[in-house]
């Protein structure tokens, strides 16, 4: 019984189609993922099939839903779709609800509109709405304002909305993308959960959502249908090149063999550091508290954590952007300073950053040949004019552009292009520790694994010793040498990258492990392993910070804060370690 | 709430006493004083007068004198119309500038946004572009530009209006003055309204609004208009400002016995006491619109209340 | 740049030119006054292309001297407005914490005042001339620029590649010099263009009202205000400086917009 027809539907915005003759139908209570790369048309179908998408795109083709023809309908016959025939769920909760309503009126007036309920049952349709998808208390989130509600629970209002008028058809679009990994796999359960009859499109670039999730995928690469076919089938036997590409990119720790530990000497040592924001008071936010390691020479340390775990204060404290409240950082056996302005120039060019965000990272207007040619401008003064463009070429080379690229600007160059450029600024100065914040969190599969490679390459070849921050706990497999766990800005486990992901010792970790999506659908799907989210750093727990969430939690862990301690070989803050 | 209302007007009354004293420190730091002008007088005749007057003391000695007779409502008496207090003055002025003032703002808020909202939602029509059009003039042409035209047309030419304000009553001696003051403010209001619309519409919430099959009027009246007033409530401390200051040309172009022309022909005359009672009075009256509007702002955006 | 603003700036280039040489070029003085030639109607018999005002004065050479004072004025205003406001919100932007927020608590307090009425105040108890009307109305207007200066520094300020230029040694002057102004000058350019015709409106109204330029010198406003006077008799006297300053004001804010919108589209591409 087909539910929805999808036939040779093309969306364009002038000359070029982002989507393209793209055909699929979807059977009633099926669920299907449809899969590919930022930019491959997904989001802009699934706009499509709603009528959403503005007025100068250009559409073509036919979308039929319950045998009615969507594409060219009016505004009053997609709003009897729309919520009552197909549901859908948008990637950023924290944009999509709108700020100046209270939560309980947002979903009312679905109700409402959609002549399902008026008055004191509408109200009481959105309380049980709300119950079911599991808010704690919904008649004091009825009155809500969705600021006072944290992402994970604006996500889950956002599926009562989707879900209250009772839809055949269920839409959600990278609906767990700007969530925490505990807070996701949350999310997906629950969709699985609600949906009972309701056939799902689930729409993702993440291949592990869909393994676990979805009857068949459909796999896209820009605007068009390059395979489609049952979730296991495609996993087993990826038909086209492009699928296979995607599949290899897709990292999984369970197959990848993890890198060894590294015998080196301590090159980069930090010492019972602590950050700390201040509001009115001189301490109000706790971003950092107590956390010592060192790096070794030609090492890679992954510093693992969701939002909240103080990992980017930790090393922006580190590098001297940020004042650290107590503690020390020892380079080379000497003291760095506070400030980064006050440290050696020497010091400064061995210590250097890559962000998360390029298109911030680089000054929109300075050209890619100034960016890179600056930090020798700086260091090397004597270097001639010649000496540094053959200086600036060769490290673009290595990061793979060309001379081409010397007067573009940053607005000029992809994702992928303007993260190289950042490397290579950071590169040029040949630094002995390279710290990445996120360095490949905004780039798509395929060109992450380049830039990977590239890091990978620069250790071999100089010993560069790299802290690697990232919440991606596959990539961090890939990589890394030893894992640093952090949550609410404490330490809670470091080990050996093996050792930490074959047994882990502190439930946070064992947790966060078990909420990565695999990309196996052979795989037995996990249930979320944690209840709840990160609490606010500025009002952390007493005693052990993780045991509201904790399922193991013992009396002692809500007023006593563990130490950490060595179990076999494993450092842990942990009373009842694993 | 009731913090957040109590801070902001705990907030409002440094700013009032800075402008107090910024108003009074300029007419007293003058070079000359207010007779200067006139036939030269006795030493002992002027000193008696500066007595009087309390210009012998020291500054911040008046300035107090001035604060606390000013908490009594008492402005002190006007160098030129010397029967009378400034308090009078503006007590009998004031009431119908109030009244035009009002009138305009009225008209400049309904049709300034009813215009802003309808070029917003037919974007890049004819309509829009007609809209757009007519407000950037109005923001361009000054209003003693505008008045004396349309005077100069509708009174003068066609004679379809009264020109004047004396000798003509009923309801039309109002039409002019007040179109001519709300002229720039329609304009100014149907720009921001455009623009905060424009952007509220292409916000993330709009899309999930219009994917629950709310239908356009409901999206709009439920969701988009709210936050899309903001900038206009913003906007509507400044626009009392603008009303005053139109309010002094109009006045005067039109002959009507209102505050703004009282204003005029003190500056012109140099009535210190005058001028500086009405400043203040002005200023006062400024700075309580802004307090209502940021408590306004605090009732509709329930962001803006925890910070 | 698109269309709109050539043609403004053109229009607005070929009225200075002509507001600049006609005067000289003209037989008349601005204050020469000839008591046989009252309320003269536009002609080109003498050269009074504009006609001539109620004590005879040539018309023509008086309006090109109204719009090269409207013209000065906006220019100096301008730019006294631009220093203070580039400087007062960069150093809040750029320094932060607590001088920040005094010196915005400064700019929100004179926000909220009626300024205008205060420009009327420092005419009324001080000797009205030039600098002082440049300065008032300079004083007025740069509060918007200090605002957005220190908005955009602010945020310039948090941008990861100042992060970045600090990591690499950069020095704090350089920082400021290359990675800083130059973001910022596409902002201050529209702006300066947007408080151009603020500025010209504020000194136009105060010369009408009679507390601006003082006679025999004239602006725009005082050449409105003289011809509302005699509009019943010479209408031309009016029509020609309020379609004028009319003229100048729309050029400014098309100008404002057009510049704006290059760079809003400079900037998001």
């Amino acid at each position: 019984m087909t539910l929805l027809h999808v036939n040779r539907l093309s969306v364009g915005y002038g000359t070029q189609p982002v989507v393209d003759t793209l055909s699929f139908k979807l059977r009633r209570g099926e669920s299907v993922g449809l899969v590919g790369e930022s930019g491959s048309g997904k989001s802009q179908t699934a706009l499509a099939i709603l009528g959403l998408l503005p007025s100068h795109a250009a559409v073509s083709g036919s979308v039929r839903f319950r045998g009615n023809e969507l594409v060219g309908a009016t505004g009053r016959q997609l709003d009897a779709v729309r919520a009552c025939g197909i549901g859908m769920v948008f990637q950023d909760p924290m944009q999509a609800l709108n700020p100046y309503l209270r939560v309980g009126r947002q979903l009312r007036e679905i109700l409402v509109r959609h002549g399902i309920a008026q008055g004191g049952a509408a109200d009481r349709k959105v309380v049980e709405m709300l119950d079911r998808v599991g808010l704690p208390d919904p008649d004091r989130q009825f009155r809500a304002w969705p600021h006072e509600l944290s992402g994970g629970m604006r996500q889950r209002v956002m599926i009562a909305a989707a879900l209250i008028a009772e839809p055949r058809l269920l839409i959600a679009d990278e609906p767990t993308t700007a969530l925490d990994v505990t807070v996701q796999a949350q999310i997906l359960d629950l969709l699985e959960d609600l949906r009972d009859n309701t056939a799902l499109l689930l729409i993702t670039h993440d291949l592990g959502i869909v393994a676990g999730r979805c009857e068949r995928m459909l796999v896209l690469e820009r605007g068009r249908l390059v395979e489609s076919g049952p979730t296991t089938a495609v996993f087993a036997a990826p038909q086209h090149s492009h699928t296979r590409a995607l599949l290899a990119a897709a990292p999984r720790i369970a197959r990848d063999a993890a890198p060894g530990p590294v015998k080196g000497s301590t090159l980069l040592a930090v010492e019972k550091a602590s950050v700390c924001y201040r509001g009115r008071n001189r301490c109000d936010l706790m971003a950092v508290s107590d956390v010592s390691f060192s790096l070794r020479r030609g090492e890679t340390i992954a510093v693992v954590g969701e939002s909240g775990s103080g990992k980017s204060s930790l090393v922006r404290a580190l590098l001297g952007l940020i004042p650290l409240r107590t503690g020390k950082v020892v380079y080379a056996g000497e003291p760095l300073a506070g400030p980064v302005e006050r440290r050696a120039q020497v010091q400064r060019r061995d210590l250097q950053l890559v962000f998360q965000d390029p298109a911030s990272a680089l000054n929109p207007e300075m050209r890619v040949g100034r960016i890179v040619e600056e930090p020798l401008l700086v260091h090397e003064p004597g270097a001639g004019r010649d000496e540094r463009r053959e200086r600036v070429m060769a490290i673009l080379d290595r990061v793979g552009l060309d001379a081409r690229f010397l007067a573009r600007y940053p607005h000029q160059l992809s994702g992928g292009q303007a993260q190289r450029v950042a490397i290579a600024r950071a590169l040029v100065l040949e630094p002995r520790v390279l710290i990445c914040d996120e360095a490949v969190a905004a780039l798509d599969g395929t060109v992450r694994q380049q830039v990977l490679a590239l890091l990978q390459e620069a250790q071999r070849k100089t010993g560069l010793a790299v802290l690697f921050i990232s919440h991606d706990l596959a990539v961090m497999h890939a990589i890394s040498h030893r894992v640093l766990v952090m949550y609410l800005g404490r330490l809670v486990e470091l080990a050996d990258n093996a050792t930490l992901f074959a047994s882990p010792r502190h439930p946070y970790t064992r947790a966060l492990l078990d909420s990565v999506p695999v990309p196996d659908p052979v795989a037995v799907m996990r249930r979320a392993p944690l209840r709840g989210e990160v609490p606010s750093p500025v009002d952390p727990p007493p005693g052990c910070v993780f045991h509201p969430r904790c399922p193991r939690v013992q009396p002692e862990c809500r007023s006593q804060q563990p130490a950490l301690r060595d179990v076999s070989g494993t450092r842990v803050a942990c009373h009842f370690p694993l | 709430m009731l913090r957040y209302t109590l801070l902001r007007i705990a907030g409002a009354i440094p700013t009032l006493l800075i402008v107090i004293a910024l108003a009074f420190l300029m007419v007293h730091a003058a070079p000359g004083g207010p007779f200067d002008d006139e036939r030269v007088l006795p030493a002992d005749v002027e000193a008696n007068i500066a007595k009087a007057y309390h210009l012998d003391e020291p500054l911040p000695q008046q300035f107090v004198r001035y604060l606390g007779k000013l908490l009594q409502g008492d402005l002190g008496p006007s160098y030129r119309y010397r029967d009378y207090t400034v308090a009078e003055l503006i007590g009998a002025a004031f009431p119908l500038s109030l009244k035009l003032g009002a009138m305009a703002m009225g008209l400049a808020l309904v049709l300034g946004v009813a215009a802003g909202t309808a070029a917003a939602l037919n974007r890049n029509t004819a309509l829009d572009r007609v809209v757009m059009a007519f407000a950037m003039t109005g923001i361009s042409i000054p209003v003693f530009v505008i008045a004396p035209l349309l005077v100069l047309l509708l009174a003068v030419k066609l004679q379809w209006l009264p020109a004047g304000w004396s000798g003509t009553s009923g309801a039309t001696r109002y039409l002019l003055p007040v179109v001519t003051l709300a002229l720039p403010q329609i304009a100014y209001i149907a720009r921001l309204t455009r623009a905060s619309m424009i952007d509220v519409l292409g916000q993330d919430f709009i899309r999930t609004a219009r994917a629950q099959g709310l239908g356009g009027a409901t999206v709009i009246r439920l969701h988009a208009l709210k936050p899309a007033m903001l900038p206009v409530l913003s906007y509507l401390g400044p626009a009392v400002a603008a009303i005053l200051t139109g309010s002094v040309v109009v006045e005067e172009i039109f002959g009507i016995p209102g505050l703004g022309q009282f204003f005029v022909r003190g500056a012109l005359n140099r009535d210190y006491t005058l001028v500086l009672g009405i400043v203040v009075f002005y200023a006062t009256l400024v700075v309580a619109f802004n307090l209502v509007v940021d408590v306004l702002y605090g009732v509709i955006d329930p962001r803006v209340r925890y910070r | 740049m698109n269309r709109t603003v050539r043609v403004c700036g053109g229009i607005l280039l070929v009225l200075a030119a002509v507001a600049i040489a006609g005067p000289w070029l003209s037989p008349h003085g601005y204050a020469d006054t000839n008591f046989d030639r009252l309320l003269l109607a536009p002609t080109f018999a003498d050269q009074h292309f504009f006609g001539t005002d109620d004590l005879g004065r040539d018309l023509f050479v008086r309006t090109m001297l109204g719009i090269r004072v409207t013209l000065l004025v906006a220019i100096v205003a301008s730019f006294v407005s631009l220093v203070i406001g580039v400087a007062w919100g960069a150093v809040a932007g750029f320094v932060g914490g607590r001088v920040d927020a005094m010196m915005m608590r400064l700019v929100d307090t004179l926000y909220a005042l009626p300024f205008i009425f205060f420009v009327i105040l420092l005419m009324v108890a001080f000797e009205r001339n030039f600098l002082l009307i440049f300065i008032a109305i300079g004083a007025v207007n740069w509060l918007d620029m200090a605002r957005i200066v220190r908005g955009q520094t602010l945020s310039l300020r948090e941008r990861e590649f100042v992060a970045a230029a600090r990591l690499l040694g950069v020095s704090t002057p350089r920082i400021v010099l290359r990675h800083i102004a130059p973001n910022l000058i596409g902002i201050v350019i529209v702006y300066v263009t947007l408080t151009i015709p603020q500025a010209i409106l504020v000194e136009s109204f105060l010369s009408f009202l009679g507390l601006g330029i003082q006679e025999p010198e004239t602006s725009l406003g005082s050449l409105v205000d003289a011809g509302v006077n005699q509009m019943e008799a010479a209408s031309w006297m009016l029509l020609i400086p309020a379609i004028l300053l009319a003229l100048i004001l729309l050029c400014f804010n098309f100008l404002g917009d057009g510049v704006r919108d290059f760079f809003d589209a400079r900037q998001s591409r």
